[in-house]
């Protein structure tokens, strides 16, 4: 198992995301207004970077001609054949039973925990008054 | 209705021999156009007299056509195919008439001819109420006319139109037909508005026949993009002469877009085929396979339904030789639902009995 240190909190602005290696894994991190959330990078179809998708707004609607949008910001659409996923918890919209992208869990910790206990991120400096994005795989 | 059938057939087309045959059935103000004018014949190009496709030969029997008369479809069809009830598709031309109120006159007249001169000369038949095609309101007046008559158990579109039979200017039809309980049926067959290829206007009959199943392919994706069966939970669908297997790998592509691209069309909000299982049903004749056993029931098992599938043979057009119209390889359980569950399920009116009639001698049911 490893764990690691993979960004500095104040990196990714909400909105933003920010592509990361995780035990040789590619793993895409997001900031929707302030919570992180991390996905493999690699849509379950054909293993597309999720990275280079578009975010958006779920759109659904109550009958034909009428459009709702909601969970906006929430969903991530592959670039390749446009499978949207729920940012937060990784399900397909069209096969959320068994297509799904990998989820993985981000912890923000301070930097002085990081300064003190086992985990030093080997990539980069932690400073003890930032925050820190953790991932473990 | 006998309780105990064998097989219902949902496509048997009778054969009007010509305008003059509708003249008691006009009004009067039409009969004199058709003198004036001279008008004799409106019968579509989709189905030539002469091309081999049109009528069969042992049915056709050294004449042109086929099917031209009750006691002709009692004996080839009730009696020599063994069906207990047939639907009549009546295809002649008159719906396409681009003059609206022509159009609509001569519909009328048509479903008025088939009730006439068919429906009640024997308590077997049902047919479909042929709706004009250049108008929607028109069409929804037809169906609630006909209607009426609970012989009558499904609205009669052709595959292949001026506008895709999706578009919102037709919903007012979908909601009559689905308060209705009526099917809508649609045919094979062309108004020839538009080319009957989308490449354009192909040289050969043998292409505008062939197309026919891309024309299917298109309505059918229109009616699921467009909403219509998201609007009208209620409504059935009937693909007839569409072919049938087609059906699998075109709803495996439709399926696979949707995933991408269903934030277009945020209504359709499970799988096509989904939608197809539970609104859309097919005749099976023709079927477009190999008489392989083997390969048949592979194509079944890809329709991954045991209720899609409507009997019919599609008389008087050659599909099959012999006297059963089910291809090999459909088990004796599924070749029942065909004959017989399928279509009582998807025609809700044939359970309705026909009223009392005055029957010619053999008219009725035995």
């Amino acid at each position: 198992m490893a764990r690691q240190v993979v960004a500095a909190a104040r990196e990714i602005e909400p909105g933003g995301r920010k592509l990361v290696e995780v035990a040789g894994r590619a793993i895409v991190v997001f900031n929707i207004a302030g919570e992180f959330f991390a996905l493999a990078n690699r849509c379950p179809h054909k293993a597309g970077e999720l990275c280079k998708g578009k975010i958006s707004g779920f759109i659904s609607s109550p009958e034909p001609g009428v459009y709702e949008i909601s969970h906006e910001g929430e969903v991530i659409r592959c670039p390749w054949h446009g499978w949207e996923f729920h940012i937060r918890t990784g399900k397909s919209w069209c096969d959320p039973r068994t297509m799904n992208a990998r989820a993985f869990e981000v912890k923000v910790e301070k930097g002085a925990q990081l300064v003190e206990g086992p985990y030093v991120a080997e990539t980069f400096p932690v400073l003890v008054e930032d925050d820190y994005l953790v991932i473990e795989v | 209705m006998s309780p105990i059938i064998s097989a219902i057939d949902c496509d048997v087309h009778p054969t009007l021999p010509g305008m003059k045959a509708l003249l008691p059935y006009l009004e009067p103000v039409w009969r004199d156009m058709i003198e004036v004018r001279g008008i004799d014949s409106f019968e579509s190009a989709s189905y030539p007299p002469h091309a081999p496709l049109s009528a069969r030969p042992d049915w056709r029997d050294g004449r042109v056509r086929a099917g031209m008369d009750v006691p002709e479809i009692r004996t080839q069809v009730l009696e020599g195919l063994g069906a207990d009830v047939a639907i009549l598709n009546c295809l002649y031309g008159v719906q396409l008439a681009l003059n609206e109120d022509m159009g609509n006159a001569f519909t009328r007249a048509l479903n008025d001819w088939v009730r006439a001169e068919w429906l009640d000369h024997d308590l077997r038949l049902r047919a479909s109420i042929v709706l004009p095609m250049h108008n929607v309101e028109h069409a929804c007046d037809e169906l609630e006319r006909c209607a009426a008559d609970p012989r009558f158990v499904q609205a009669l579109m052709l595959c292949m139109g001026e506008v895709p039979l999706g578009r919102r200017s037709w919903w007012p039809l979908y909601a009559r037909a689905e308060k209705l309980g009526i099917p809508i049926g649609i045919h094979a067959g062309s108004s020839f508005r538009h080319p009957v290829t989308s490449l354009g206007w192909p040289s050969f009959y043998m292409e505008d026949y062939a197309a026919q199943s891309q024309g299917f392919q298109s309505q059918l994706t229109s009616l699921i993009t467009e909403g219509v069966f998201a609007k009208h939970p209620g409504l059935k669908v009937v693909m007839i002469e569409s072919g049938v297997t087609w059906l699998p790998g075109y709803m495996w592509r439709l399926s696979k877009f949707w995933r991408g691209l269903r934030f277009e069309v945020p209504w359709v909000d499970r799988p096509p085929l989904e939608i197809v299982r539970d609104h859309v049903r097919l005749t099976i004749q023709p079927f477009d396979a190999p008489e392989n056993q083997e390969i048949v029931t592979q194509l079944i098992d890809q329709l991954q339904s045991d209720d899609l599938l409507l009997y019919s043979s599609d008389y008087p057009h050659w599909h099959f030789d012999g006297q059963d119209a089910m291809p090999p390889g459909i088990s004796p359980a599924l070749a029942r639902k065909i004959r017989i569950d399928n279509p009582l399920a998807t025609y809700g009116r044939l359970a309705i009995p026909a009223p009392s009639l005055t029957l010619p001698a053999n008219g009725g049911l035995a």
